[in-house]
C-alpha cells in the first residue's frame, strides 16, 4: 500500500505549480476480502471514525467499512453540523465533552481540514421558566468544567445583530446562553477525513455494498450477507443511524428506537452577516450561516414515523416562518434546497453505544438529531467496545439494558415518546 | 403533507392531528400485575417498519376522536382509517 500523501501548505503549492496533476485518490477502492477481524456497517462519520480508531488506538487494522451507497451520503451529509457539549446530565456532559475535545484536534489528527469552526453556540429564551432551565443547565456545565456563559439582551444585540430583540414580537427574547467552544464543521470533510486516515492505516472502505443479512452461529456473529457476496467477520459494529432497527432485526433484536424525519433548508448565499449559531427555544428553529454564505436553517421532527426522506411541507413552513420572525432579513432570501434525514429517535433521547445480545455484535445508534457532534467520540467508544468486548466508562451508561433497568438518560424529561425528545 | 380521511370530518391536513404512535402496543390490562418486562415492551419497544404501519392519530382540531390509521411509512400511502374505540 502506498503511503498516504500528506496535505500541507507545501503540498498545496507543489500541486498548484504542477497543474494539480499529482494528487492521489484519498482512499483506495478495494474488492472485499473473504473475511475481516472487524466489519463496520455504515460509511457515515460514525462508521468511518470507528474504523479509524480501531486501527489507530487498538492496532486492529484488518477492518472493512461497508456502505450501501457512497460514504457520507447519509445523515452525515444531511445535517446542520452543530457541534456542542451543552448538556445537563453528567453522563452526557462527559461523553459530549470528550467528543468536543476530539473535534478540537481533529484536523491535525487526521491531516485533513474538517473546517471545525468554534464560533459559539447560542440558545435564546423567552420566559422566566426557560431562563431558569438554561441557567441551571449551564451552571451544571460550569460545575463539570465545560465553558458556558449567560447572555443579556445587550450581549445578544452585540453578538448577533441580525436577531430581532424587539419586545413587539410574539415571543420576545429575554436573554440567552452561549457555549463559546461550540460551533460547526464541514460535514463531508469529516467523512472524507476519517475515510482517508482509516484507509492509510489499512482499513478497506467498500462502497456500493449493502448488508442484507447477519450470520450468527451458536449465538455468535460470524459474518454478513451483502450485495457483493458474503463477508466473514470476527466482530461486527453497526453504525447505520436511522436504519438501526432494520439492521438489528436481521439479528433478531428489537430496539427502543423509532425512525422519524428531520428537515433542514438552505438559502441562496449572501455576504457574511452572522458568525454564531443561534437556536430559538420558542420556535424550535436554529440558524447559522455557512462558509459559502448560505443561511442554514433547521427545526424539529415531522412528528410521525417516516422513512421517506422528503420532509413535510407543513414543517418546512413552521421552520421558515420562525426564521423570518427572529431573523427578519432572512425573509427576502430565496431557499435553494430543503431535505430531510431519517432519524433514529430513541425512547429517552440518548444514544445506544453498546454490545448487543449476540456475541461479537455491537452498535452505535439512537442518535436522534444530535449525532454529528458525537461522531468522534461515538467512533472512539465503539472502537473501544469492539476491541475490548466491553464498554469504556464513557459509553457504559449508553447501554441497551438501561431501558429495562430504568437507568434511562432522558435529558429533556420527555418520557418514552420517541418523537418527544 | 398528509391528508388524513377522518370518518367524521373528511380529508383533513396532518397539522390538525396529534400523532399517537404504534397502534400495535397493548397497555397491560392490570398494571399492578404486569411484569417489568411487559411494561418496558409496552413503553419502549415498538414496531418501526419501513412499510405498512398501524398507528394512532388524534383529531385535535376536529372531532377530537382517536383514529387508527394504516399508513406506509416509506411512501406515506394511507390505507384504512377507523375509530380506535368504536
Ligand atoms: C436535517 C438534519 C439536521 C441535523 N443536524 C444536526 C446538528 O446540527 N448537529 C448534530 O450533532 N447532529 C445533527 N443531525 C444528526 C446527525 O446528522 C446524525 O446523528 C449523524 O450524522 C449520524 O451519523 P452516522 O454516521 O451514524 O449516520 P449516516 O451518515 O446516516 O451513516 C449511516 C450509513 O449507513 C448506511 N447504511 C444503512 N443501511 C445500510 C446497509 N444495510 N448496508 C450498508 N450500509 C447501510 C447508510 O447508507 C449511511 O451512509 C442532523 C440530522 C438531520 C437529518
Ligand atoms: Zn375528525
Amino acid at each position: 500500500m502506498a503511503a498516504m500523501q500528506r496535505y500541507s501548505i507545501f503540498s498545496l503549492l507543489r500541486g498548484a505549480l504542477s497543474g494539480h496533476r499529482g494528487w492521489q485518490p484519498a482512499w483506495r477502492a478495494p474488492e472485499p476480502k473473504s473475511s475481516y477481524d472487524v466489519v463496520i456497517v455504515g460509511g457515515g462519520g460514525h462508521g468511518l471514525a470507528t474504523a479509524y480508531y480501531l486501527a489507530r488506538n487498538h492496532g486492529i487494522a484488518n477492518v472493512a467499512v461497508l456502505e450501501r451507497g457512497w460514504i457520507g451520503g447519509g445523515n452525515t451529509g444531511r445535517n446542520t453540523t452543530i457541534v456542542r457539549s451543552n448538556y445537563l446530565l453528567p453522563e452526557n456532559q462527559r461523553f459530549y465533552e470528550h467528543s468536543l475535545k476530539l473535534w478540537e484536534g481533529l484536523s491535525r489528527d487526521l491531516n485533513y481540514n474538517v473546517m471545525f469552526s468554534p464560533r459559539g453556540v447560542i440558545n435564546v429564551f423567552h420566559t422566566d421558566a426557560q431562563r431558569d432551565y438554561w441557567i441551571r443547565r449551564h451552571n451544571g456545565m460550569r460545575y463539570a468544567g465545560i465553558d458556558a456563559e449567560l447572555l443579556t439582551r445587550s450581549d445578544l444585540a452585540r453578538l448577533v445583530p441580525a436577531l430581532d430583540l424587539s419586545p413587539a414580537i410574539r415571543h420576545p427574547i429575554v436573554g440567552g446562553v452561549i457555549q463559546p467552544r461550540g460551533g460547526v464543521a464541514r460535514h463531508d470533510a469529516v467523512a472524507w477525513g476519517y475515510a482517508r486516515a482509516a484507509d492509510a492505516l489499512g482499513v478497506d472502505i467498500i462502497q456500493d455494498c449493502e448488508v442484507t443479512g447477519i450470520d450468527i452461529q451458536a449465538g455468535r456473529v460470524t459474518g454478513l450477507q451483502t450485495s457483493r457476496g458474503p463477508i466473514g467477520a470476527g466482530r461486527v459494529g453497526l453504525a447505520v443511524a436511522g436504519h438501526s432497527s432494520r439492521l438489528v432485526e436481521m439479528a433478531g433484536i428489537r430496539l427502543p428506537i423509532e425512525t422519524h424525519l428531520l428537515t433542514a433548508t438552505v438559502s441562496e448565499p449572501v455576504k457574511p452577516f452572522m458568525d454564531k449559531v443561534v437556536s430559538v427555544a420558542a420556535a424550535h428553529v436554529y440558524v447559522s450561516q455557512t462558509d459559502k454564505g448560505e443561511v442554514l436553517i433547521g427545526g424539529t421532527l415531522d412528528g410521525y414515523n417516516s422513512w421517506s426522506q422528503r420532509g413535510s411541507p407543513a414543517r418546512l413552513e413552521d421552520i421558515l416562518s420562525a426564521a423570518c420572525e427572529y431573523f427578519p432579513r432572512v425573509s427576502r432570501l430565496r431557499q435553494l434546497r430543503h431535505w430531510a434525514g431519517v432519524m433514529d429517535m430513541s425512547m429517552d433521547g440518548s444514544p445506544i453505544i453498546a454490545r448487543l445480545p449476540v456475541e461479537g455484535l455491537a452498535m452505535t445508534g439512537g442518535w436522534c438529531y444530535g449525532g454529528f457532534k458525537a461522531t468522534p467520540a461515538s467512533g472512539w467508544c465503539l472502537a473501544w467496545t469492539l476491541a475490548n468486548d466491553a464498554p469504556h466508562a464513557l459509553n457504559a451508561p449508553f447501554s441497551l439494558e438501561r431501558f429495562r433497568t430504568g437507568a434511562v438518560l432522558d435529558e429533556n424529561g420527555a418520557g418514552p415518546v420517541a418523537w418527544g425528545h | 403533507m398528509l391528508l388524513i380521511p377522518c370518518p367524521f370530518c373528511g380529508d383533513r391536513d396532518e397539522t390538525e392531528f396529534a400523532y399517537g404512535g404504534d397502534a400495535g402496543t397493548e397497555r397491560p390490562a392490570d398494571p399492578g400485575a404486569a411484569t417489568d418486562e411487559a411494561w418496558t415492551d409496552y413503553l419502549c419497544f415498538h414496531d418501526n417498519p419501513k412499510g405498512p404501519h398501524r398507528e394512532f392519530w388524534f383529531h385535535r382540531d376536529g372531532c377530537r376522536r382517536w383514529l387508527t390509521v394504516e399508513r406506509d411509512t416509506h411512501t406515506h400511502e394511507l390505507g384504512a382509517v377507523r375509530l380506535s374505540r368504536p
